[in-house]
């Protein structure tokens, strides 16, 4: 019984739920045992909810388990980002979504691990412990929502969020075999998010289908008085309108998301998912974006900016860690940032802090905005011609733990089909397409034009839908 | 651009982090290679080409002028790490008379 309960979609959890076959407390029962029994392997909680109050038995996610990542505002645990900092910061309000999710009926199991402060692609940078891939222990689950994409890959949560700066929702989406979805920017209030890049940060679902993505979807996304930055105007019907036929959607491939560097068989399991629609219908159609190749540099000097300045509040006054050492202020401040923080974080706020400098920010910030309009533009130019685009969501399938650690740049370069999305503020999403012969998964990313999150999600229920891949469920 | 170690001590300085000799060595050739690597954008030709700062098309973004209640005082300093009656304590900044 545990074990069906745990891989069924939110949306039968949901009806069961509703209509008293099965009671929300039974469901969550069943996820937080399976929590105790396999979470020590996979490490993907950083708290979890044992007395969890089950949701309510009405509600489009009546008793649905759901997991958060830990940069998200909630007042019963800890709200760490995965950062010592803030190894016992309370937060004084619930972010939006996490009202939204709990007015909808969802069951809040707990909290998941991530890079600190979101920086990384594989959750090794926790400040706490690393998580790791249900699919083979001795691989990262990608990251920086590693946390969110492994609960739900093993079965510990129904549905999950995460927060997608660079490609922190849809890449390990891709490498831990679930669906990953990051909306437009401003599609979801980001109150109760901490954040990373302000310019950039998305929050998202992660689910083991497409449809249960939509589902998560149409609870929390939506205005919010509470962002400015939330984008005014109703919300799509991501359910009702989600089935729709592939015949006549033109497909954009870029060209550079094709070029060296992406692993063969990726290539080839994407590329038979792409060939699927084309068989029913969906035009193929060749695109470039030839400012591909300058995505990572543009990202890495917007990110480490927006962020040098967002983590400038972490100081040791208001709350957060505060150094033991007696110091006059300055020195207080100095010290508890550097006892606080971990090495990706201050190799990122020095080099936000150099872009920012008075006498490089013409140079660098400032150019890197420039050059961010560029990229915008390529992609406005491809999708004269394309309703969508597919590609990879990651060059390779899931790597070992370790295996990029000594060289930043070789693991910034993960991001290198991702970042795109977040520069130019389009929807995106990771889909399952298949398993390498290793038994690695591997992830198509759709890209959408702005504010067509409906129709990222539509193209990719229909890849869902054509191939035909039955959620699988890794060997624990 | 050389990183040297005087320009990663003027850095650190600005952003508040209080890093040792030993630590800053160690960070020095990671950032400088990340540097590099950024410094392709000098070769692109940006002339003329509006900034983007932001993806949407939102400015000035009001809501009515109504009081409604802020976050408690106590619920602000709850997680400070000293407080002195309703502030938040910090070291003397200026010397005593």
């Amino acid at each position: 019984m545990t074990d069906d309960l745990a891989f069924l979609p939110a949306r039968e959890i949901a009806e069961c739920v509703r209509s008293r076959k099965t009671s929300a407390a039974e469901v969550a029962q069943a996820h937080l045992e399976r929590i105790r029994k396999f979470d020590p392997k996979i490490k993907a909680f950083l708290s979890v909810r044992q007395n969890a109050s089950p949701g309510a038995p009405t509600g489009p996610l009546a008793g649905v388990p759901v997991a958060l990542k830990d940069n998200l505002c909630t007042l019963e645990e800890p709200t760490t980002c995965g950062s010592k900092i803030l190894e016992n910061y309370r937060a004084p309000y619930e972010a939006t979504v996490v009202s939204r999710l709990r007015a909808a009926g969802a069951t809040i199991l707990g909290k998941t691990n991530l890079d600190e402060f979101a920086m990384g692609s594989s959750t090794e940078n926790s400040g706490y412990f690393p998580t790791r891939n249900p699919w083979d222990l001795s691989r990262v689950p990608g990251g920086s929502s590693g946390g969110s994409a492994a609960a739900v890959a093993a079965g510990l949560a129904t549905a999950s969020l995460g927060s997608d700066t660079g490609g922190s929702i849809r890449e390990p989406a891709a490498l831990s075999g679930v669906v990953g979805f990051k909306p437009t920017y401003g599609r979801v209030s980001r109150h109760g998010l901490v954040a990373l890049a302000s310019s950039l940060d998305q929050i998202g679902p992660f689910a083991r289908d497409v449809q249960d993505a939509a589902l998560v979807m149409s609870v929390i996304g939506g205005h919010d008085p509470q962002d400015s930055t939330s984008l005014p105007g109703a919300s799509p019907d991501y359910v009702g309108k989600l089935e729709r036929d592939p015949k006549g959607l033109r497909i954009g491939l870029p060209r550079e998301y094709f070029a060296d560097g992406l692993d063969a068989e990726v290539r080839d399991l994407v590329m038979t998912a792409i060939r699927t629609l084309e068989k029913r219908g969906a035009k193929i159609v060749n695109v470039a974006l030839p400012m591909t190749e300058h995505g990572i540099a543009t990202y890495y000097v917007v990110l480490a900016a927006e962020a040098s300045s967002n983590l400038a509040r972490y100081d040791g006054v208001h709350y957060g860690h505060r150094t033991k050492a007696p110091a006059g202020l300055i020195e207080m401040m100095s010290k508890s940032r550097a006892e606080g923080f971990g090495p990706e974080v201050k190799r990122r706020i020095l080099l936000g802090t150099f872009v920012l400098s008075s006498d490089r920010i013409d140079a660098y910030y400032h150019r890197a905005q420039k050059v961010r309009r560029l990229i915008a533009r390529d992609f406005e130019k491809a999708f004269e011609s394309c309703d969508v685009l597919m590609g990879p969501t990651s060059p390779t399938a899931a790597f070992k733990l370790g295996e990029k650690s000594a060289d930043p740049l070789s693991l910034y370069l993960c991001d290198v089909y991702t970042v795109g999305a977040n520069l130019a503020g389009l929807p995106g999403i990771s889909v399952p397409c298949g398993f390498t012969k290793g038994g690695l998964p591997a992830g198509l990313q759709i890209l959408g034009r702005p504010l067509d999150d409906l129709g990222v999600l539509q193209a990719g229920r229909a890849v869902e839908r054509e191939l035909g891949l039955l959620v699988q469920r890794p060997a624990l | 651009m050389d990183f040297d170690p005087a320009a990663l001590r003027h850095i650190a300085r600005l952003a508040r982090l209080d890093l040792t000799d030993a630590d800053l060595e160690a960070i020095r050739p990671r950032l400088q290679a990340i540097i590099e690597y950024v410094d392709q954008l000098k070769k692109l030709d940006v002339e003329g080409v509006p900034p983007l700062d932001n993806a949407v098309d939102l400015t000035n973004v009001r809501r009515p002028d109504d009081p409604r209640p802020g976050l408690p005082a106590e619920a602000a300093l709850a997680n400070a790490p000293a407080v002195a009656g309703p502030y938040f304590a910090v070291p003397r900044i200026i010397d005593a008379p």
